[in-house]
């Protein structure tokens, strides 16, 4: 290998006759079937969220009769207005809604301020404990290290029943403090990931802070926080993502509106089928709203987030 | 590494250093009271009550291992662990197969990071946004998958109600989830691959089929063996899907063993039986952990 590759180098840098690039066949098959490949895994992922818009905006009555129609059937925004408690119980009945009330803005504050709040605190207690396995010597730090690892092998199933338990003495079952509580200190992956980030910030801007008698503390809220402020983006938005679309959890301490989270919500809204079949207009309204913030999180900061995978995973 | 190394080493021949420990615990404290209150605990507790008898009225009463007598006579606890293995070998199967086409595809015709995340959206959506689109789209009578199988000449096939056909359904509509994911570990994972492998291999005359498998692969192979083992784990712990869709039936056929272990946490109140079926998970799942380790060393060597 180490005796072709500078032989590929050279007509590239030369401007020879023929290209520097790979000799072109007349018809690129190979590229084609291989974009047509690409597409269709495309139209695969997209298409459901497609099918979500197109079936919110239908009306329920249409759908029954042509539920093929790429476009919405009877157009209408009922469904949308089921999820957001807009419709009086009758209009919802006779458009195939289930006629409960729907706490739509509830639970919508409930999954921000759960998402918000654990991925806040979250993120800023892992950024210590990163910065005190990374940055601060003290004995035993290393040891201490290596239990923060091994519990990322511990499943969450295992954790959830003792969890419950302890949330369930400690009365804070159906509050949305016990929904958070069990993931608002700690995530070892969050420590880890920082912890790498951290270990490669160069010293010498630390000890200039140092010798001009800035103590470590100062050192990390003044200057490493500010400096990781890229890979603390990136993290709280991966801790966002993952508070927010929370399920099984949420699932077991929550019993009525006051702690029910999106993701919940859905799963009884779904539930809720009235005798003719689900509300599939409003469901499909329902699900669109529930995943509209991390969509539109995700349109701004895609690059950011897409980019961060590679990292977050592999290394 | 090796420089960070080196000048930590060096730092305190030219300095000399104070002992940070009381900082170290005042910044390690909230997170250790999580751990060990979130998740060493329950660890312990789990274990305890899966020796006991626990309906959560009364204290846990000390049993042995009833428990796990009970559930290696359970034909409910073998069923949930063959359906959870089913789930897991579709899934893990298709997704590392689609995942790593994609991957390959960004790799060898775009680096378009429009394209990267178009593939990621729907590792946005919770798994019950997946769940509840599936439902819709795969229902038997107005789904529009079922009209499109009609059309092109097919029978509709009761996706989430037949008992052979719910566990396909449940894997691919995780695949759709999180096939993006993976694609772009893989991808990332491809981008260390050197570009002057791929010229070589060409000017020798070698096709895409050829540089894949001579190639892609075997240097992949490290990486694939990580996200694999990372995806099997997530795997083993369904229930989101599930929970929304068919609750576990028909009739037992989509009963995961979380599921299961829901049922017998929440639907009859055996805590006791429950934390043993947890225990039954995480061993698998430790199982898992060990032989990947074991299979990355093997792996490793060849590599070098």
């Amino acid at each position: 290998m180490t005796t072709t590759a500078p032989h590929i180098d050279r007509p590239r840098t030369t401007a020879e006759g023929r290209t520097a690039l790979r000799p072109r066949r007349s018809v690129p098959w190979g590229k084609i079937a291989a974009w047509a490949v690409m597409v269709i895994f495309l139209l695969i992922t997209l298409f459901p969220f497609y099918w979500m818009l197109r079936t919110a905006l239908s009306s329920n009555n249409a759908l029954a009769t042509d539920p093929a129609s790429l476009l919405p059937v009877g157009l209408n925004t009922g469904g949308f207005e089921r999820v957001f408690g807009l419709q009086d119980v009758e209009t919802a009945i006779s458009q195939g809604g289930s006629g409960a009330s729907i706490n739509f803005w509830r639970y919508l504050l409930n999954s921000v301020i759960v998402a918000t709040t654990v991925t806040i605190i979250q993120t800023f207690s892992c950024a210590m404990a990163a910065y005190a396995f990374s940055r601060l010597r003290w004995r035993g730090r290393d040891t201490v290290f290596l239990i923060f690892l091994g519990s990322l092998m511990i499943p969450q199933i295992f954790t959830l029943l003792p969890n419950f338990i302890l949330i369930k003495n400690l009365g804070l079952v159906d509050t949305l403090l016990g929904i958070m509580l069990p993931t608002l200190f700690i995530s070892s992956f969050a420590i880890f990931f920082l912890r790498q980030f951290f270990n490669n910030i160069s010293r010498e801007v630390e000890e200039a802070a140092l010798i001009d008698g800035a103590s470590k503390a100062r050192v990390f809220f003044t200057l490493i926080l500010p400096m990781a402020s890229a890979p603390l983006a990136t993290l709280a938005l991966l801790t966002y993502m993952t508070a927010w679309n929370e399920y099984f959890w949420s699932l077991m301490v929550s019993y009525t509106d006051q702690s029910r989270v999106l993701t919940v919500a859905l799963g009884v809204f779904r539930a809720q089928a009235p005798g003719t079949g689900p509300d599939w207009s409003g469901l499909m309204a329902a699900t669109l709203v529930a995943a509209a913030p991390m969509l539109l999180l995700f349109a701004l900061f895609a690059k950011k987030i897409v980019n961060s995978i590679g990292f977050s995973g592999i290394k | 590494m090796s420089t960070a190394t080196t000048s930590t080493r060096s730092v305190p021949t030219r300095r000399r250093r104070k002992d940070d420990t009381k900082l170290a615990l005042l910044f390690i404290a909230p997170a250790s009271v999580g751990l060990l209150v979130f998740l060493v605990w329950p660890l312990l507790t789990g274990i305890y009550y899966s020796f006991t008898e626990y309906t959560t009225l009364t204290p846990p009463q000390w049993v042995g291992l009833e428990n796990y007598s009970r559930l290696l006579a359970d034909p409910i606890f073998w069923t949930s662990l063959r359906v959870t293995v089913l789930y897991v070998a579709i899934n893990i199967g298709v997704q590392t197969v689609v995942a790593l086409v994609i991957a390959v595809l960004m790799q060898r015709l775009t680096q378009s990071t429009v394209l990267r995340s178009l593939v990621l959206a729907p590792y946005l959506v919770s798994n019950v946004v997946a769940a509840i689109v599936f439902l819709w789209i795969l229902d038997t009578q107005m789904g529009v998958f079922n009209i499109f199988l009609q059309w092109i000449g097919f029978d509709p096939i009761a996706f989430w109600a037949s008992e052979t056909w719910v566990i396909p359904t449940v894997a691919l509509v995780n695949v759709w989830r999180h096939m993006g994911y993976t694609a772009l570990l893989l991808f990332a994972g491809l981008q260390s691959i050197p570009a002057f492998l791929y010229e070589a291999a060409r000017t020798e005359g070698a096709g895409e089929i050829t540089m894949f498998r001579r190639i892609t692969l075997p240097l992949l192979r490290p990486i694939l063996a990580l996200v694999l083992i990372m995806t099997i784990i997530g795997s083993f712990q369904v229930f989101d899907t599930v929970s929304v869709t068919t609750q576990g039936g028909p009739a037992d056929a989509s009963k995961v063993l979380q599921m299961y272990i829901y049922e017998n946490a929440f639907a009859q109140y055996e805590f006791g039986y429950a934390s043993a079926l947890s225990v039954a998970l995480l061993v698998i799942l430790m199982v898992i952990t060990f032989a990947q380790y074991w299979m990355s060393r093997a792996g490793q060597s060849d590599l070098d």
